[in-house]
């Protein structure tokens, strides 16, 4: 009972803060309401046991990509500024065409019967997730791991080229 | 996996939360929220990877990992695209896509 009450409040939160995350009009708001979607999901992931993933949710997209977003934001608008949304013919395509994606997906998965696994539930701790991504045996994760502290380090690269000002040229 | 909750509820929130990214990537004109939309439809792919995780493979840890990297390459994406976006508005002082238009063939 407990269990439903949570599931339905947290699934709710995260609804409604998406559906205004795109149809406010102020950005910061907007940023605000990414966040508590971001945080609610952060729950979602504490309901299926999965503490270690949570913890990532809240460090890593509400801590770090928010505060990213919001940077920005402040950087490149006004707060008085309202956003311009598209021409109401564009929107209602755009909503018309989205329902009808929605709808298909959504009847696709209520009609296959998932068989969900029976048997106990092993608890994996931290330790175990940690040994698994530097492991390079069968179920290791070493090659991403890897490949992912490359692209980091190439986009961390990449965002300071392209955002440092260029040098006036002397003429 | 939860006790009274199926599968398909965690499926049906994710789907909704993709389809809803992608009304606002449609619908928004400035560049800031639409890279929130794209926030929004990576949340929610990572809110299916983990759902089947727990409920249709809890001995594996597959779909850990693959969350892991969906978030590493969402943070990297988004750096990259803030650093694109400031250097947009320093060019055209503005980030309206409207306005951006210089290379449209």
């Amino acid at each position: 009972m407990v269990n439903e009450v949570m599931f339905f409040l947290i699934g709710a939160m995260i609804l409604i803060f998406s559906v205004l995350t795109v149809t406010t009009r102020r950005i910061l708001r907007a940023a605000v309401y990414l966040l508590f979607v971001l945080i609610s999901t952060a729950g979602l992931y504490f309901m299926l046991n999965y503490n270690f993933l949570a913890a990532v949710q809240l460090t890593v997209y509400a801590g770090g990509i928010v505060v990213l977003i919001i940077f920005s934001i402040l950087l490149t608008s006004h707060l008085s500024e309202r956003a311009v949304m598209a021409p109401l013919k564009q929107s209602l395509l755009s909503a018309l065409a989205t329902l009808a994606g929605a709808t298909l997906t959504l009847m696709t998965i209520l009609r296959f019967s998932f068989v969900p696994a029976t048997g106990t539930d092993p608890q994996f701790t931290i330790t175990d997730v940690g040994n698994s991504m530097v492991s390079y045996n069968r179920d290791g994760y070493a090659l991403p791991f890897e490949v992912i502290s490359i692209l980091l380090l190439a986009a961390m690269i990449g965002a300071i080229v392209v955002a440092k000002k260029e040098k006036k040229i002397k003429e | 996996m939860i006790q009274n909750i199926p599968l398909s509820y965690f499926l049906v929130i994710s789907t909704l939360m993709f389809f809803i990214g992608i009304y606002g990537f449609l619908t928004r004109r400035n560049l800031i929220t639409m890279l929130m939309s794209i926030e929004l439809i990576l949340n929610s792919v990572n809110i299916n990877f983990v759902a089947f995780n727990r409920y249709l493979y809890p001995q594996q840890l597959e779909g850990h990992f693959f969350m892991l990297i969906v978030i590493a390459v969402a943070a990297a994406e988004a750096a990259v695209a803030i650093a694109i976006i400031i250097n947009i508005y320093r060019n055209f002082k503005s980030i309206d896509v409207e306005n951006v238009d210089e290379m449209k063939f």
